[in-house]
């Protein structure tokens, strides 16, 4: 990225939007093209996601009491606590769009802020999920301990379980680390209604991983 | 060249080599190992791959040596096992795969379409420093670990191994993550660099079959992403996701890693039947016969491709309806196929073709094609691939198309845009020998593996029963003939890097849109975005005019 340092102030309060590479005529096009390679990783991201959910319905079939059991062991409020606190974060990130759209930096520095606050949270109520499992032995295939779960196939839920979630987590956290990037850039006032795909992109994937776990945790905790 | 192929004037002096290319413009190691030019990343790429090519070619005939007696022959029996381990993972993930797409598409794909550089430069690069950390990390990992699982990685045997396979696995992942951030570019590219006058269909077929690879790249390579992933957690922690003894499903293994790996053979083979659409024209000196045919039947394969992979599991008990309708699915395939070789062919009739050494291999391709073709509507004939399953058949039926097609594709694409590339011509009658030694050795490594595999020689197998002795000398005969018109290719081409003569702008006369740019062509591609007035495949009935382009000379 060209140094914010290097580009002028303009009038309306924020910075030039960076050179246009040179192999692009507008900066319209420029934009498109960044948005249109986002959507399509995010396609990949969906199709990474898709063999976990493959697995689980296969085992789901094959295993329903273990799957069913094992269901009502994950705590139903801290999952529906977690998925407010995503969803939130999710509309803060919508708003911070909107705000860089319009040149609002320091509003949309704050909501971005704010969404890497919820995604924190978030990881933490997921840590003390974690920790609770691992007390009580419901740990995926040969670590697997748990006395209460008595029907056959109880180790395959908690690969599953682990495997999504630790997978997910992972999302978050390169979801947060993108946000903190954008939202620095926010603080320099890089964005402009001409210049914001930055913001856009980073708010898709952290819309993506919103999306993701809204599939998970029904699927986790619910059924 | 001496015989005359140009329909276009021939230029009274000789040509010049430009004084300033892409070649040239920085010249120390770190403007090319730094560079956002996608010229040069897919010069970087053409090391990477020619360096893959060399490993798994080493590999291939130390296996083919060993085959030669039936019993012990050079190497113990484990050792034989990671060969064609370290022979098949190469060859796939670090040959085939990238081959096409990153070099010549790399190359090719922006200049075709008017652009200065594809739409993430810097991405590309980043792609390839992936695909050189995921192969050094899988190499590593092949080498020091002794993987033995086949290229395959079949579950419960690759989760239970006590080889060291989680590198191997984790280095097939990043690779992956090369191959979709190309795909993203050139889909991206495609879309929105497009010079003003080059429609959707006026793009050269090329683009088409490297638009359709792209798609497969991104929506397939997550899933095998997935796969390999879950299969080094299962390695390392025991999970039993694929291990029956632990509730796991061996099958669910077989139905992830295929609904990547059987799309995958369509990564490697549609960019070489875009490759034969180009050239096919400049030997046949006519347009292209059915253009639109050729370009949606790439996207008809694309598609279906996704459907078809459960003709890999005809017998892990599948139901017969499942394996039978896997098995029409997969016959699409052949009938999308078909149409692309009744145009080429078609492009052929009454053209006045020029005998080289692309038009040879277009020969080759066309055979291996066609036969490798056949025998797969065979062997996704569930009754008789019961009988060939795990046999020779099943090699030699892969081999023809994704080595025979792909690697006359490949050369093909190597000799026509050779001139294009580093500004000189090889010689062309080393490489009609070579040619020629190349698709004889070809079939004779593989058409007695045919005959092998139906009287029931098993793949993968160290041993064998004196019966398949002669077939497997042949076999061996066959793949040295092979070694020898590489080494032959290495050498002349080696040579013509430096000392060959000057190739000017168009050699061939061809009508496609890379070769009105200079040769080699200057970093910026074109002065100004240019204005393609006519289709890339018009030979015919077009007045003799160069794109209305500012050029460097």
């Amino acid at each position: 990225m060209q140094s914010s340092a290097a580009r002028k102030m303009t009038a309306e309060g924020w910075l030039e939007p960076p050179p246009l590479p040179h192999h692009y005529d507008t900066i319209e096009n420029h934009q498109s093209a960044l948005r249109f390679g986002m959507w399509l990783f995010l396609g990949t991201e969906v199709l990474l996601f898709a063999g976990i959910f493959v697995g689980y319905f296969t085992f789901r079939h094959y295993f329903p009491e273990a799957f069913e059991q094992s269901a009502r062991h994950l705590s139903v409020p801290l999952g529906t606590a977690n998925t407010l606190l995503l969803l939130t974060s999710s509309l803060t990130v919508a708003l911070a769009h909107y705000n860089a759209e319009h040149g609002r930096n320091r509003n949309a520095f704050w909501l971005l802020m704010a969404s890497v606050v919820m995604g924190a949270g978030f990881l933490g109520i997921k840590a003390v999920e974690y920790t609770e499992k691992f007390h009580e032995g419901a740990l995926p295939g040969r670590f697997f301990s748990f006395a209460e779960i008595t029907a056959p196939g109880g180790p395959v839920f908690y690969v599953v379980y682990f495997f999504s979630t630790g997978l997910h987590a992972l999302h978050v956290v390169v979801g947060m680390s993108l946000l903190i990037w954008v939202a620095l850039r926010c603080w320099r006032k890089e964005f402009s209604p001409t210049y914001y795909a930055p913001v856009e992109n980073s708010g898709l994937y952290w819309h993506l991983v919103d999306l993701v776990w809204i599939f998970l945790y029904p699927l986790l905790y619910l059924v | 060249m001496t015989a005359p192929l140009t329909t276009t004037a021939v230029p009274p002096a000789g040509p010049i080599f430009p004084k300033k290319s892409y070649l040239n413009d920085g010249t120390t190691i770190r403007s090319w190992l730094l560079t956002h030019d996608h010229k040069r990343i897919a010069l970087l790429y053409l090391v990477g791959v020619l360096i893959s090519l060399f490993l798994g070619g080493v590999f291939a005939m130390v296996i083919r040596l060993e085959l030669l007696t039936p019993g012990p022959t050079i190497i113990e029996a484990l050792t034989y096992n990671r060969m064609f381990t370290l022979h098949g993972l190469i060859m796939v993930f670090m040959f085939m795969i990238p081959s096409i797409p990153t070099i010549f598409g790399n190359f090719f794909l922006p200049i075709m379409l008017g652009a200065k550089d594809v739409a993430f430069p810097r991405w590309n690069l980043t792609s390839w420093y992936v695909y050189m950390a995921g192969s050094a990390l899988m190499l590593w990992g092949l080498i020091t670990g002794g993987a033995d699982t086949g290229w395959t990685f079949y579950a419960p045997y690759s989760t239970t191994t006590t080889t060291n396979i989680t590198p191997v696995l984790l280095g097939v992942f990043i690779i992956g993550f090369s191959s979709i951030l190309t795909g993203l570019n050139f889909i991206v590219t495609i879309h929105t660099l497009r010079a003003p006058g080059v429609t959707w269909f006026k793009m050269p077929l090329f683009v088409w079959s490297l638009y359709a690879t792209s798609v497969i790249q991104v929506l397939a390579t997550p899933v095998l992403g997935l796969t390999t992933l879950l299969v080094s957690a299962e390695h390392t922690f025991g999970f039993g996701f694929f291990d029956p003894a632990r509730g796991g499903d061996p099958i669910l293994f077989q139905h992830l890693f295929w609904f990547y790996s059987h799309p995958a053979v369509y990564i490697m083979v549609l960019p070489s039947m875009g490759v034969i659409s180009e050239v096919i024209c400049a030997v046949a000196r006519k347009n292209i016969f059915g253009y639109k045919m050729i370009a949606m039947s790439s996207l008809g394969i694309a598609f279906v491709g996704f459907f078809a992979w459960g003709h890999h599991l005809f017998t892990s008990g599948q139901s017969p309806f499942d394996a039978g309708a896997f098995g029409a699915i997969s016959m699409l395939v052949g009938i999308f196929t078909a149409i692309k070789v009744f145009n080429w062919v078609g492009t052929l009739y009454k053209g006045a073709i020029v005998f080289n050494a692309i038009f040879a291999y277009i020969c080759g391709f066309l055979f291996f094609l066609v036969f490798g073709g056949m025998t797969g509507i065979a062997v996704a004939t569930v009754s008789l691939d019961v009988h060939w399953q795990d046999t020779y058949f099943v090699v030699a039926h892969f081999h023809f198309v994704m080595v025979g097609a792909v690697i006359m594709g490949f050369l093909a694409a190597l000799h026509y845009w050779f001139p294009k590339m580093f500004g000189r011509k090889y010689p062309e009658n080393w490489a009609l020998l070579a040619a020629g030694l190349m698709i004889l050795g070809f079939s004779a490594t593989f058409i007695p593996q045919f005959l092998l595999g139906n009287a029931g020689m098993p793949r993968r197998y160290y041993e064998y029963p004196e019966r398949f002795a002669a077939l497997n000398v042949a076999s061996t005969a066959g793949a040295s003939l092979l070694a020898f018109a590489f080494i032959i290719i290495a050498i002349y081409l080696a040579i013509a890097l430096k000392y060959g003569e000057v190739a000017g702008r168009n050699p061939w006369g061809s009508r496609g849109y890379e070769w009105d740019v200079p040769s080699p062509p200057p970093t910026e591609n074109f002065d100004a975005v240019p204005v393609f007035t006519r289709g890339p495949h018009e030979y015919q009935d077009v007045p003799e005019d160069l794109a209305k382009v500012g050029h460097a000379i």
